[in-house]
């Protein structure tokens, strides 16, 4: 299984924390298309605590977390 | 001796460090949400010279957050507002207001001399400018930044702003939602000064080289690593 985590804005509509079938992904990307979560919403990805690129390989017993933009002041 | 509306400071603070805050000088980066809780926490614990800058004018959707944003200063530039209130709270502090754009042809000479940047902008593409110019100039930077119930918080060590502002907005990212509540700001900025005091005092930051991310909507706050 991989365990995915969404915080702040990419909850809405989605929810917070997810077990996926680690045979049916291979990529970060494929996660995101799963969820429908737009790269340009994106702005942390971790793997296992990790920064890395949503195009990285995933694999089964991975942590991922994804974070979107906070910017405002 | 200590001035009597430094009292109040002692305990937490020594009189050396008091007088330590008065010779520091902090550039605050943006006079909005975060800016004007910022400026309000400085000028009360007695940082000596501060700099804000901001090219802005209050308008009405600033009145659910913005400290210095009230129903009489509507229509009024930030700035100006900013250096009324820093008279009315401290007046032996030296404000020095700049009603212009932050940019990247600008930042360098804007920042330089300072102890230490505030990041309280408000888009991407004057943050990193602002980050590349404190690397430049060799000043570290206390960021924030709010959206909503979420803040973010860290302390970005000389020589690695820009990387930690890269890791937090990768080349694609896009700000969408503007929404922001009252205490997000108070709270992100209250958390922005005391990293920023520990800095100018020489003490040391948890915070240095991490992200704190809070979810004030969950009650959720993670630790995020920034120079792995």
């Amino acid at each position: 299984m991989i365990e995915v985590r969404l915080f702040a804005t990419l909850r809405k509509g989605r929810g917070k924390i997810f077990q996926l079938e680690a045979a049916a992904f291979s990529s970060g990307t494929q996660i995101l298309e799963y969820f429908n979560i737009p790269l340009d919403e994106v702005a942390i990805f971790l793997i296992n605590g990790f920064h890395a690129k949503p195009e990285s390989i995933v694999k089964d017993g991975d942590i991922v977390a994804i974070f979107p933009p906070v910017g405002g002041g | 001796m200590i001035a009597a509306r430094y009292l109040r400071n002692i305990g937490a603070l020594t009189e050396a460090d008091c007088l330590l805050l008065k010779d520091c000088r902090v550039f605050i980066a943006g006079c909005g949400g975060l800016g004007g809780h910022l400026l309000s926490h400085l000028l009360r614990i007695g940082v000596g010279h501060i700099t804000a800058i901001d090219s802005d004018c209050f308008e009405p959707s600033n009145l659910n957050r913005q400290l210095l944003c009230t129903e009489s200063t509507l229509g009024c530039s930030k700035i100006l507002s900013a250096a009324q209130y820093a008279a009315a709270i401290n007046s032996d502090v030296s404000f020095q207001g700049l009603q212009m754009q932050l940019d990247k042809a600008n930042c360098d000479a804007l920042i330089t001399g300072h102890d230490l940047v505030l990041d309280a902008l408000d888009n991407i593409h004057t943050r990193r400018a602002l980050a590349a110019a404190c690397d430049r100039q060799n000043i570290p930077l206390v960021y924030g930044a709010v959206c909503g119930w979420f803040a973010q918080v860290s302390v970005f060590p000389t020589g690695s702003v820009l990387h930690c502002m890269e890791q937090i907005y990768p080349k694609d990212a896009v700000l969408k939602d503007k929404a922001c509540l009252s205490f997000t700001p108070a709270m992100c900025a209250s958390i922005q000064s005391a990293e920023a005091i520990k800095l100018l005092l020489g003490k040391p930051s948890e915070l240095n080289g991490q992200l704190l991310y809070i979810d004030l909507f969950t009650s959720e706050w993670e630790l995020l690593p920034l120079l792995v």
